[in-house]
């Protein structure tokens, strides 16, 4: 985890690289998650202080995309498409066996922290439907059966 | 590289790039699209470079973006002087030693190429060069032409012409093939009203779904008042289902480029923007890399090719809202906000970024764009049909045999798609529907197969265009549980901003989950219906105003499976968990314990050989014995 001072400097940094540009609030958004995996709230509020914009609205953009998390996020991130292609190949039972096989439910954070379970729209694989995506790397054709294999790759 | 101001520059940065296009030695390329990498082209790509480096071998190694047939990845070309260029399939790393031998040989032996391609189409140039002279070499009889293989047969690339052709790192491979060519035709020789007169007389129309013709938005966004203009590439590819824009804009991204510096300069705009969706990095990757080399060359910023036209692009990206793909919402999320979409009476093209003009088309649309101004208006409106000109790209996905992306023109029928490109419905099954436009679309059954594909029978039909997402259904998809899946994507979708979508949408949900979970109750179907109307009527923008669609197609012509959910209680097409049970089939079952020892549930019991049992009061329905069931012996019911 990384100490409130060190925090605040590398928001500092990417709102100077944005060059405290308003209309780049998605985009240091974006930046700022991906340095810590999720939106830390004093991180916003820096944000609030630093650039002059009220922290309702960045609280509006930060809950209005999906991309964007409010809680702290595991590790590895594992996002099931929920894509129509992946849908029609059985997305939803793979789905079923991520939540029983992690013990968790599609939205949080496995106790040791090693994982989140997300849905995603659509990645764009739909050839290789059905498709998981754990920390940016795609499993194409997954089936139930090769679940377990795949997690324990990622511990 | 020194920037690029006259026709001989330019001709000079495409004689660089034709001799890498077909080098005077060994070349390489691996598909190194999305699609790829994820069916392990990387592995595929690094071993190759092993190999080379091991046997220190002259060879050009390269990256090129997808082909379209996404089910035989990942793909290797080999092209060597005076030889075909011939396409490896489904190529592991541990295969990688074999091909090197070949190439080192230069014979075919032992694995064969899938297909041969003879001759690299210049479609810009409106030529062909031959990879080689006389005969064909004796080793490659029997493998076919790319022009041969079914998937490919009737196709015809105009979007996607360079994907899976070209270097997507090389702007020296993308002249040579006529691009930035066509736009300095346009900055050169035409003055802006030609250019919008020939994209109007070309009939071109917009490729995001709409339809809407995309000359006649550029010239009431010229018309409109203002100083300051923008042209926005939509590259938000939220339809579920469609990926032919990521396809684009990373293999091809220059293409997009070229389009959008072309479209600024007929409509007066001096800067654009390319949204592009968050779950694409390497589109963004690949269009960052583009930008950085048309600036250089300087094709983008000021003075380009030495004209006084000023033009610069910036790269927007989306954060996972599907709402953002809708105009007017994109617009809101480029300016920093929550993509909320505004009231469609006030025109974008004269009210949209920052309130000032803006011309929106997506990417394909601005792909098509240099190939019409390098070909004209009259030979693109050659292709396709009436009113319908040029093609359309499709990604064939779902239960189908040759899965992958696909570019047609326009009025072909459905079933040369289905049946010819695609290969049909795996495993003897029967098709059932095709669905068409994403969560705004409808479903086209069997009796709609020889339908034309074109923007206006489709829409006739009860569906759409859309991105061209097309999603082949079998007998074994539940068209009930397919209406609750979009109806569901579109609830959480829905930005909540007017009351017939979000409440709306919400309440046919709830009513749809309790049909698909057995509690559906006589008049929920009425109900369904009315509401739908209720939503197109009352909904603000174009993703609430369809919202209704895909529960609307679906009961136009699937009307007995919902009866079948609400009075008989059961799932025709044994998908929704409430209404099935599995069991086992006495007759199929030889005992051979696989489900047995997969199942999670530890509900399924027998000796060996012996029919097995599975405990209804134990399973969750999870399917996984019927997926590991090598004998079809799983009943569901």
């Amino acid at each position: 985890m990384k100490t409130a001072k060190t925090q605040k400097k590398s928001v500092k940094d990417i709102i100077k690289k944005y060059d405290s540009d308003k209309t780049a609030m998605i985009a240091i958004l974006q930046d700022v998650q991906e340095e810590f995996r999720y939106l830390p709230k004093e991180a916003l509020s820096s944000i609030s202080k630093q650039m002059d914009v009220p922290l309702t609205r960045i609280y509006e953009i930060a809950t209005f995309y999906n991309a964007f998390s409010l809680k702290p996020r595991g590790k590895n991130l594992v996002e099931v498409c929920a894509g129509t292609a992946c849908h029609v190949q059985g997305a939803a039972r793979l789905m079923d066996r991520m939540e029983r096989d992690l013990a968790i439910k599609c939205g949080e954070t496995t106790t040791d922290k090693i994982f989140s379970l997300e849905e995603v729209r659509c990645l764009g694989c739909c050839s290789l439907a059905p498709v998981v995506r754990i920390s940016g790397n795609i499993h194409p054709n997954l089936t139930q059966d090769e679940v377990p294999k795949i997690l324990k790759n990622y511990k | 590289m020194s920037k690029i101001n006259t026709l001989e520059d330019l001709n000079k940065a495409a004689k660089r790039g034709l001799e890498s296009i077909i080098p005077p030695k060994t070349k390489v390329m691996v598909g190194m699209a999305t699609s790829g990498i994820a069916s392990g082209a990387q592995e595929v790509y690094d071993a190759l470079a092993e190999e080379v480096k091991k046997r220190k071998l002259d060879i050009i190694l390269s990256k090129t973006g997808a082909m379209g047939m996404d089910c035989i990845e990942p793909l290797v070309d080999v092209l060597q002087p005076n030889k075909p260029r011939l396409a490896y399939s489904k190529v592991t790393a541990k295969k990688v030693p074999e091909i090197v031998d070949q190439i080192v040989k230069g014979a075919v032996n032992g694995s064969k190429p899938t297909y041969r391609m003879d001759e690299e189409d210049f479609i810009c140039l409106n030529e062909k060069k031959p990879y080689f002279k006389g005969s064909l070499p004796k080793d490659l009889d029997g493998i076919p032409k790319i022009s041969d293989v079914n998937f490919y047969k009737k196709q015809l690339k105009l979007a996607t012409r360079n994907c899976g052709m070209i270097d997507f790192e090389s702007i020296d491979e993308y002249i040579a093939k006529g691009g930035y060519f066509s736009l300095h035709k346009a900055l050169t020789k035409m003055k802006p009203d030609e250019i919008i007169d020939e994209i109007i007389a070309s009939g071109l129309r917009g490729r995001g779904g709409g339809g809407f013709p995309a000359g006649i938005k550029w010239q009431t966004c010229r018309r409109a008042h203002g100083d300051i203009k923008y042209v926005i590439c939509n590259g938000d590819e939220g339809d579920p289902g469609a990926y032919m824009d990521r396809s684009v804009m990373e293999g091809d991204p220059h293409s997009v480029i070229e389009g959008m510096i072309i479209g600024a300069y007929a409509i007066g705009s001096s800067q654009g923007f390319i949204y592009v969706r968050n779950e694409y990095p390497l589109a963004v990757r690949n269009l960052q890399r583009a930008l950085d080399q048309a600036r250089e060359y300087g094709l983008l910023g000021k003075n380009i090719l030495n004209t006084g036209f000023d033009f610069d692009l910036r790269i927007g990206k989306g954060a996972g809202a599907f709402v953002c793909g809708e105009s007017t919402a994109l617009m809101t999320s480029l300016e920093g906000k929550a993509g909320e979409p505004r009231a469609k009476y006030i025109h974008t093209v004269e009210h949209g970024l920052w309130d000032r003009p803006s011309n929106l088309n997506n990417v394909e649309t601005w792909a098509n764009v240099p190939a019409i101004i390098s070909r004209g208006a009259k030979w693109f409106s050659s292709i396709g049909c009436k009113n319908n000109s040029g093609t359309k790209v499709f990604c064939l996905v779902g239960k189908i045999n040759n899965i992958g992306m696909v570019e047609v023109p326009m009025g072909i029928p459905l079933k040369e798609i289905i049946y010819e490109i695609g290969g049909g419905i795996p495993g003897g099954k029967k098709y059932k529907a095709v669905q068409t436009g994403g969560p705004s679309g409808g479903c086209l059954p069997d009796k709609l197969i020889d339908i034309s594909v074109d923007f206006d029978s489709l829409w006739n039909a009860g569906s759409m265009m859309g991105s061209g997402g097309m999603i082949v259904m079998d007998e074994t998809t539940c068209m009930v549980d397919i209406a609750r899946y979009f109806i569901d994507f579109l609830e959480f979708e829905s930005c909540g901003k007017c009351t017939p979508c979000r409440e709306g949408v919400h309440r046919m949900n709830e009513i749809l989950r309790d049909i698909c979970d057995g509690r559906g109750k006589e008049g929920d179907v009425e109900l369904l219906e009315s509401m739908s109307q209720g939503i197109v009527d009352g909904a603000l923008c174009a993703l609430g105003s369809t919202a209704a669609n895909p529960v609307l197609s679906t009961l136009k012509y699937f009307r007995d499976e919902y009866v079948a959910h609400v009075r008989d209680k059961k799932c025709p097409a044994g998908v929704c968990k409430a209404l099935i049970r599995f069991s086992i089939s006495d007759e199929k079952c030889t005992g051979c314990g696989v489900c047995l020892k997969k199942c999670p549930s530890e509900c399924i019991s027998g000796e060996k050989k012996k029919t097995h049992v599975i405990d209804q009061t134990k399973c969750i329905k999870c399917g996984v014995c019927k997926e590991s069931c090598k004998f079809d012996a799983i009943i569901v019911e």
